[in-house]
């Protein structure tokens, strides 16, 4: 009697508790269901420092949509991982993003290595997707539901090499960190320095944590015809390279990379940064852009956005990554018209003159990442502070 | 040629102070304890990362190096007081892998309560480097090898001309012997431990203007410094200073005249055959363990 008694009573909670679970979504769905926007970011670990911007930059600016009414008249909802920059990760949350959460697309990736980790559970799953890593394997050769967002390190090879034959440099010597960023783009640069008319005479390498790189640098100071050196390099190493340059009193121009386009290195190297040049995205001088600049409005908006949350100072390339991501991914949805999966991503391919942090994006069929040189400017350190070279 | 080869010898010069002076704080708490003290490196970063960040909040640098290396000592001391001295009479390896993981906890301490930022300190006597021979060598280099020499001269004093010095060799060489001679062995292992931390933290300042600093540095120069105490024969102050040296000069000389690919490959391969030939490294005593 008691367990027929207790079984009733379980049924009647559970019927009304399917009608009010019945009830609820459909009278939400009505007002407006959310978009479920995906992210894994590498908030902790190694890679945190691009993490950690990226996300806040996402939080922020997925409020300040919802504020404004959100995306066609449905709030943005951000459901987020930690990968802490583990690629095996990275796959765990991705599938739970996928087959759990739901989510309508996915942007994030931090590293290289966790973005390229996920494309295959993208594909399989039609899900459209915007890298925030640097890797050229990201997007080449072309994967129907992979975009991103950042430039390649052989765009800033390009960039830099640009530069040099512009001052009639045809013989340079490198030296490369060994780290991945360092790996990488040492061979993209040899990779295209063939097409810049550029003979690399010397090409040395050093530990990410090597302590004096004065060895290497004599070996480039002896040899023949060197008329310029570039150091395609990641934390420490290149602030210690830029000083023992000095010590060696070498006198052809260095060239530091991308790598080091922070106010950081300028501290870490100090007064042996002076006449370095290297190329950097147009939110690092964000107000030093000339007003005709078009892309200046977005980039001085966003900085003024994070800094004033933030803190002054705190703005970097990669929280303009997570920028450009959400903005291109609302921006399809939008001109979709609704968050079917493949009607975004042909959106998203059809993006056209998009300004973004990061420059202009013209996505195509064949071009996932849809930004040109111009995405890059040249600058040379002087005074302890970026100037523009025209 | 000439030119060429002295800033080779420079360039070894410079890493190999910096490994010397890492490498003598493992000698030291060897002594005491024949542990081998993992968390050296994270002592080193602790010395350059607090005087970062006294300094930049406004203490003067003198003064701020002062309070760096004490309190990188008070962390030394709590490391062997709160994780060592609780173990009793655990074995030697049971210690080593409590310092490891005191390295992995004060590491992300650091992070914590520093930053994940690299910082670095003005050289302390000018960045304009000295021309020797058509080389150069820069003046920070020259206070990391000074201070080593000075801190190796003060060693070999106080481990043969003091009795505390005595001690801490006596109790390295047989604890229970020690014990019943009237040494406190638990002081003598605590002092070590804050010596060695003290020794890490001013390597930390002097090598932070030419290397600069992070949470993460230690692990490296924990590394470096560990080979430079091995190659030099472990427990021997004037050994880790040798085998710093060997080791900096063996990296900048394969990097000048072979491949900078295989710098640290050589060096690895230079402390192998030393092991190989020389079990106990080049100024270590001879073991000899009774079986």
């Amino acid at each position: 009697m008691s367990v027929r008694l207790t079984r009733r009573m379980v049924l009647a909670a559970a019927a009304a508790f399917g009608l009010t679970a019945a009830a609820l979504p459909g009278g939400a769905a009505t007002a407006a269901e959310p978009i479920k926007i995906g992210t894994f970011l590498a908030v902790t670990g190694p890679a945190s420092f691009l993490g950690d911007p990226e996300l806040k930059t996402l939080q922020m600016y997925i409020d300040s949509m919802n504020a404004e009414g959100g995306v066609l008249g449905r709030p943005l909802e951000l459901v987020h991982y930690d990968t802490g920059g583990d690629p095996n990760k990275a796959v765990t949350f991705v599938k739970r993003l996928i087959d759990q959460d739901e989510v309508d697309v996915i942007i994030g990736g931090t590293s290289s290595g966790e973005s390229l980790a996920v494309m295959p559970l993208m594909e399989r799953a039609e899900m459209p997707f915007i890298s925030f890593a640097g890797s050229k394997k990201i997007v080449d050769p072309v994967q129907k539901w992979v975009f991103k967002t950042p430039h390649t390190d052989t765009m800033a090879c390009e960039k830099i090499f640009e530069d040099m034959k512009a001052q009639g440099t045809t013989k340079i010597a490198m030296i490369s960190g060994t780290d991945g960023f360092g790996a990488s783009m040492q061979a993209e640069c040899k990779g295209v320095a063939g097409k810049y008319g550029i003979e690399i005479l010397a090409d040395e390498t050093y530990g990410p944590k090597d302590t004096d790189m004065t060895a290497q640098l004599t070996k480039i100071k002896n040899t023949d015809g060197v008329q310029a050196v570039l150091n395609p390099g990641f934390g420490q190493g290149p602030a210690i390279v830029t000083k023992n340059y000095r010590q060696l009193q070498i006198a052809a121009p260095l060239y530091q990379s991308h790598g080091v386009a922070s106010k950081q290195f300028i501290e870490l190297a100090g007064d042996a940064a002076e006449g370095v040049r290297l190329p950097a995205a147009a939110l690092l001088v964000a107000e030093k852009l000339p007003d005709s600049d078009p892309q200046k409005p977005v980039v001085v908006a966003y900085k003024q956005a994070y800094e004033g949350k933030h803190g002054a100072g705190s703005v970097s390339t990669f929280g303009g990554h997570a920028y450009d991501g959400l903005m291109l991914i609302t921006d399809a949805m939008k001109r979709a018209g609704s968050t079917d999966k493949a009607a975004v991503r042909d959106a998203l391919e059809q993006t056209k003159g998009y300004m973004g942090t990061g420059g202009e994006v013209t996505f195509s069929a064949a071009d996932h990442l849809g930004l040109t040189l111009d995405a890059f400017r040249m600058l040379e350190i002087k005074n302890g502070d970026w100037a523009l070279i025209q | 040629m000439l030119g060429e080869f002295m800033q080779y010898l420079f360039s070894g010069l410079t890493s190999g102070a910096i490994y010397a002076l890492v490498g003598l704080g493992f000698a030291l708490i060897y002594n005491a304890s024949h542990v081998i003290n993992f968390a050296q490196g994270e002592f080193v970063m602790l010395g350059g990362m607090s005087t970062v960040f006294l300094s930049a909040a406004g203490v003067p640098l003198p003064v701020a190096v002062l309070l760096a290396v004490a309190a990188t000592a008070v962390v030394g001391l709590a490391l062997e007081k709160l994780a060592v001295e609780q173990t009793k009479n655990a074995s030697v390896v049971t210690l080593i892998i409590i310092t490891i993981g005191a390295s992995i906890v004060i590491r992300g301490a650091a992070q914590v309560i520093f930053d994940k930022q690299f910082h670095t300190l003005p050289a302390f006597t000018g960045d304009a480097p000295i021309n020797v021979l058509g080389a150069t060598i820069t003046p920070q280099t020259l206070w990391v090898l000074g201070v080593t020499v000075a801190i190796v001269l003060v060693l070999q004093w106080f481990f043969n001309r003091t009795l505390w010095g005595k001690a801490i060799l006596a109790t390295s060489v047989n604890p229970l012997a020690a014990k019943l001679v009237g040494i406190n062995t638990n002081l003598v292992l605590l002092i070590s431990f804050g010596l060695s931390a003290a020794l890490g933290a001013i390597a930390g300042v002097l090598i932070t203007p030419i290397t600069s600093t992070n949470f993460e540095v230690g692990i490296m120069l924990g590394l470096k410094g560990f080979s430079a105490a091995i190659l030099g024969g472990l427990g021997s102050p004037f050994g880790a200073v040798a085998g710093g040296l060997i080791l900096g000069i063996v990296e900048a000389f394969g990097a000048g005249y072979i491949s900078s690919e295989y710098k640290d490959a050589m060096a690895f391969v230079i402390i192998l055959l030393a092991l190989f030939f020389m079990p106990s490294g080049l100024f270590g005593k001879r073991g000899t363990d009774r079986v």
